[in-house]
């Protein structure tokens, strides 16, 4: 069972935690047609890689970032969303 | 069969012997009550017997015994006679008093197995045979299917057996070493001294892996006491034996299994000192009892104190071999010859010594065949012969031995499924002929021979490095860590220990009954990658998992391809490493329930309980004489005609406060809210990006910048981390509180609903003052409330919302102060009943993952002229494409007699599916049975009929109608 490392609460077991999702950004919705939107709103990347992800520490309620290498299943770094790295 | 119990093959008592000679313990195989000593395994007590057949072999069924001693013998697997214990390991199973077992995977008994037969047949069932040959006809297969079941399986198991619970323990440690030999010991010892905590784990009853049994001459004696000495002077050092690690995940987290329980172990830093598992050689019927590992031999002599044969031959390729000759010398069995693959060795000690006492020594010799005695049940000779690299024997040049056992050490293969499972990988090193670990884990460290390193000093050394590495890892040890240790000499694995035989079966995989020829004819079928040939032959798919085969699959793969064993590669480790019984793994039931603070209440009152979501509530109230309808067509009843009250503290309770709370709520929700008035309330409808419905509840304006927001009791949860997650997005000035758990919600509903709060509050409860979907703060029973006027059920109704720790005392006050006015609690089933008459809809039971507001009659919740709010982009773009289905009303006629449809049944119009049933409600306050459904809008026709399909396929007649079937003016809830 994986250990995460929240922002907050420091090293704490998978059950604790739920995942979120990519982090995504919105596009423009005035400024986007029909179709990027609906790539945005219905498509998913499934490449394999570093991903930037949501993830939620459900005990105290905790929402960051999580840089997760999706081979290999590891963690990278973790952050709170407005203490994105300058390299991040 | 025939046991000669005159037979005792015990030695005189060994210095490292594990059995109590004080202890007789009595026992029964396949029926034969038999005596051992306790510390006896199965194996070894059936071996001191005299007895040789221990078990059957899987496909062919041929007579098999004891091959490695080491706990992973698929050849000796019996379970008990009630069928309560299946899948034991001969050689793992210590015997104890009334241990009555028999063999596995036999037709009849061990002794007479019908099953026999099936070698006559070995020619006809090739590799892949089931598959080619048991796809036609069709008809047949059910026939197949049972008669290969029945072949397949080893073992039964009891259908009536008893649920077995079994404790499960969870623990953590500094370092986890896993194993107790020499470089184990020095591990555990070194990183001790650093003061690290070390938890030191054995499947052995006794530490000092091969200490005990191979490495026990000259001062290795005296390192293992040192060493022993050491670990129990360390009080920084836990000692688990008879632990198997069984399996290795994420971060460190190691599951241990004893006799009693499953550990779930976390540990900072591990060292694998897991050792090598010793291996066959192929040669044809090297399957007989009789031939077994050099290691099996070594082991029945010292820890069981029993001499493994009368007249041996030894096979070996490395020192190890000379060593078990010379242990075999010593045990008084007449060692007929060593035979070396090695055409020219270099001398050693060892092999000096061996060859000094006068043993005949054969070089670059191996087994051509052993021959069977009558009825196959052991050896009677062997024919050796000169062998060349590609496994093809010089016959012309061939001697033959009389022997009644065969020795072999031809090489050894890392344990490594639990380093691979950690994430390490392994490359083949050629200057060992082995496997060794390639890449590790920053806190991961293998020591001894699993790294090639086979001479006890170097063993010692590594194990300390691996130790003082560990310490380092942990922080504790910044010193020099001192040169890595390099196996020096000769490799102790042969690269290709395989002798071809046109004629005889050669085993390779004994658990599976795969012999060399199975390998060659996957090949030809084109099945040329490991990973294939596996899945093809099932080599390595049997009990011990490969771990006798594998290494031996790769050997003759990478010949019949002609490329490197690097270029061949391995098959993947998973869990468990071991068989790991399913009452270690079986865990308790549990499923975390949350109750109001009303609980006791209701219980008291009769409540009838269902699950939604996480919590229990209410379905309805029990009375004597009625039933389930009945009841809540009472509860129903009651509410319409007077007063009733619902507890409903599992809706969502979420504060919003700050400057932009209203902007907040705005962007989250799909109405406007910057202009709602303090003490008003409005409906709440919120979508995901899609534009699909997710959410709904009401928001009440308390302040300028607060907000009090409810949402669905089965979305709170999900729901408020999307709130959060916006917020965090939006970087918005707003502060988010979920108080579900903190408040109780009650709703009095009825047309007498105003009565009774006027009796209790100090608020203007007068249809003036307080109208429909206002909110006031004040108190109710002299508790402070937040009461608000809903209309979910359609009746008059107020929604009081207190701290959990009040609730039950204003519930009291309320159920005391409305006796006079009919009050009585109502369930969930009342209120969906309710909600139905009224046309309202349920989020997640009327709505589905595709449902927009469009669809579900929910135009009027969307704010118009909008900036922003999730979903609205999607919306724009749906309003704009034809719409697909709506939600409609369906009544049934008055009186209705029959089967209803259920929720989900499909509506048709002709052979056309048109929609389907969202609520249905069979019996109502209006007296006829209603319904909610989607239906496609050419079929939302209202006095339409349409036809819905039941379970049995008949068909029933509908009326399409407007969804508001009650009060559609709105008068009693205003």
């Amino acid at each position: 069972m994986k250990i995460i490392y929240c922002p907050v609460n420091g090293p704490r077991p998978l059950q604790e935690f739920r995942f979120g999702g990519e982090v995504r950004l919105m596009p423009d919705p005035d400024g986007s047609s029909d179709e990027q939107w609906a790539d945005y709103v219905f498509n998913r990347s499934g490449e394999p890689g570093i991903k930037r992800e949501w993830w939620y520490h459900i005990a105290s309620g905790t929402w960051f970032v999580a840089e997760r290498n999706t081979v290999t299943d590891e963690f990278i770094r973790t952050y709170l969303y407005e203490d994105q790295p300058d390299d991040g | 069969m025939k046991i000669n119990l005159m037979m005792d093959r015990r030695l005189p008592p060994q210095p490292n012997e594990l059995i109590d000679r004080d202890q007789p313990v009595t026992f029964r195989f396949e029926g034969h009550v038999l005596t051992g000593y306790c510390g006896d395994t199965l194996s070894s007590a059936l071996y001191a017997n005299g007895v040789r057949m221990m078990g059957r072999s899987f496909k062919y069924h041929r007579p098999r015994s004891i091959y490695s001693m080491a706990g992973h013998d698929a050849n000796v697997i019996v379970e008990d006679v009630g069928g309560h214990r299946t899948n034991l390991r001969g050689d793992g199973l210590l015997i104890e008093p009334g241990l009555d077992v028999l063999a596995v995977n036999t037709s009849g008994s061990l002794a007479r197995d019908r099953m026999q037969i099936t070698e006559r047949f070995g020619a006809m069932m090739p590799v892949g045979f089931y598959y080619k040959a048991f796809h036609t006809p069709r008809s047949l297969f059910p026939i197949y299917e049972r008669m290969m079941r029945k072949a397949a399986g080893l073992g039964r198991i009891n259908p009536n057996g008893v649920a077995l619970n079994t404790p499960k323990e969870y623990d953590f440690c500094e370092l986890l070493v896993i194993g107790a030999g020499p470089a184990g010991l020095c591990a555990a010892v070194g990183a001790a001294e650093q003061g690290v905590d070390v938890l030191l784990v054995d499947d052995q009853p006794r530490p000092g892996g091969s200490f005990n049994w191979q490495l026990m001459h000259g001062d290795a004696v005296q390192h293992m006491r040192k060493l022993l000495a050491d670990i129990r002077r360390h009080q920084n050092i836990t000692v688990r034996l008879g632990t198997q690690a069984a399996g290795c995940y994420s971060d460190s987290w190691v599951a241990l299994v004893d006799d009693q329980r499953l550990t779930k172990l976390r540990a900072q830093a591990v060292v694998f000192a897991t050792g090598c598992y010793e291996q066959p050689a192929v040669f044809a019927n090297n399957d007989l009892p009789g031939i077994m590992l050099a290691s099996a031999a070594q082991r029945l002599i010292h820890l069981y104190a029993i001499k493994p044969f009368d007249r041996a031959v030894v096979l070996t390729a490395n020192d190890d071999g000379y060593r078990s000759a010379l242990d075999l010398s010593g045990a008084g069995v007449e060692v007929a010859a060593v035979l070396d693959l090695r055409s020219n060795p270099q001398p050693t000690k060892l092999s000096t010594r061996l060859v000094d006492s006068g043993v005949k020594l054969l070089l670059g010799h191996s087994i051509y065949e052993a021959e069977p005695t009558r009825g196959k049940q052991g050896v009677q000779r062997v024919v050796a012969c000169p062998v060349d690299s590609e496994g093809h024997g010089d016959l012309s040049c061939a001697t033959v031995f009389e022997c009644d056992g065969v020795a072999v050490s031809v090489g050894w293969t890392p344990a490594s499924g639990l380093v691979s499972q950690a994430g390490g990988s392994f490359r083949y090193a050629s200057e060992n002929e082995q496997l060794v670990p390639d890449s590790l884990p920053g806190n991961c460290f293998t020591a001894g021979r699993i790294n090639g390193v086979f001479d006890l000093p170097d063993q010692l050394a590594d194990g300390t490095r691996a130790g003082k590495m560990a310490a380092a890892y942990l922080g504790k040890f910044s010193g020099e860590l001192g040169k890595p240790v390099d196996h020096n000499g000769p490799a102790f694995s042969h690269p290709y220990p395989i002798v071809v035989n046109g004629r005889k079966k050669s085993f390779v995989d004994l658990d599976e009954d795969l012999h060399l020829k199975d390998f060659v004819n996957a090949h030809q079928e084109g099945y040329d990658s490991i990973e294939l040939l596996k899945r093809y032959t099932t080599v390595g798919m049997g009990p011990s998992q490969g771990k006798l085969a594998n290494m031996n699959a790769v050997r003759i793969l990478a010949k019949l391809n002609g490329r490197s064993i690097a270029q061949t590669g391995t098959t993947t480790s998973r869990p468990f490493h071991q068989p790991v019984a399913l009452s270690h793994l079986a865990g308790r039931r549990f499923t975390p329930v949350r109750r109001t603070p009303l609980h006791a209440w209701h219980e008291e009152t009769g409540a009838v309980w269902m699950h939604a979501g996480d919590w229990l509530r209410p379905d309805y109230y029990r009375i004597n004489g009625q039933d389930r309808d009945g009841c809540i067509l009472g509860e129903a009843e009651n509410v319409r005609q007077n007063v009733g009250m619902i507890d409903v503290s599992t809706l969502g309770k979420v504060h919003v406060w700050g400057s932009e709370a209203a902007a907040f709520l705005e962007r989250i929700y799909t109405g406007r809210y910057a202009r709602q008035a303090k003490g008003r309330l409005r409906y709440v409808l919120a979508c995901d990006e899609t534009g699909v419905i997710i959410e709904d509840g009401v928001a009440a304006r308390l302040a300028d910048q607060h907000f009090y927001v409810t949402t669905t009791s089965s979305g709170a949860d999900a729901f408020y981390q999307e709130m959060q997650r916006w917020q965090i997005l939006w970087g918005m000035n707003i502060v988010l509180s979920n108080v579900t758990g903190q408040m109780v919600a009650m709703n009095i509903a009825g047309p007498r609903a105003r009565q009774v709060l006027a009796d209790l509050t100090d608020i203007d409860v007068s249809a003036d003052a307080f109208g429909y979907l206002g909110v006031f703060h004040g108190t109710v029973a002299e508790v402070s409330a937040i009461v608000m006027r809903v209309g979910f059920v359609g009746e008059l109704g107020y929604e009081i919302h207190v701290p959990a720790s009040q609730g039950l005392y204003l519930w009291q006050k309320i159920m005391q102060a409305g006796g006079r006015h009919g009050i009585r609690p109502f369930g969930m089933e009342a209120q969906r009943l309710l909600r139905l008459e009224k046309g309202h809809l349920i989020v997640s039971q009327d709505t589905d993952a595709l449902t927009t507001p469009y669809e579900a009659n929910c135009s009027w919740a969307i704010g118009r002229d909008k900036s922003f709010y999730v979903g609205q982009r999607s919306l724009q773009v749906l309003q704009n494409q034809s719409q697909e289905r709506v939600l409609t009303g369906l009544r049934f006629d008055d009186g209705f007699v029959g089967s209803l449809p259920k929720e989900s049944h499909l509506i048709f119009d002709g052979p056309q599916i048109v929609g389907r049933v969202t609520s249905i409600a069979p019996r109502t306050t209006l007296g006829y049975p209603i319904a909610l459904a989607f239906v496609r809008p050419e079929s939302n026709i209202a006095g339409e009929p349409v036809m819905i399909r039941l379970d049995d396929g008949s068909m029933i007649k509908a009326t399409v109608t407007t969804p508001s079937f009650y009060d559609s003016e709105n008068s009693r809830q205003e």
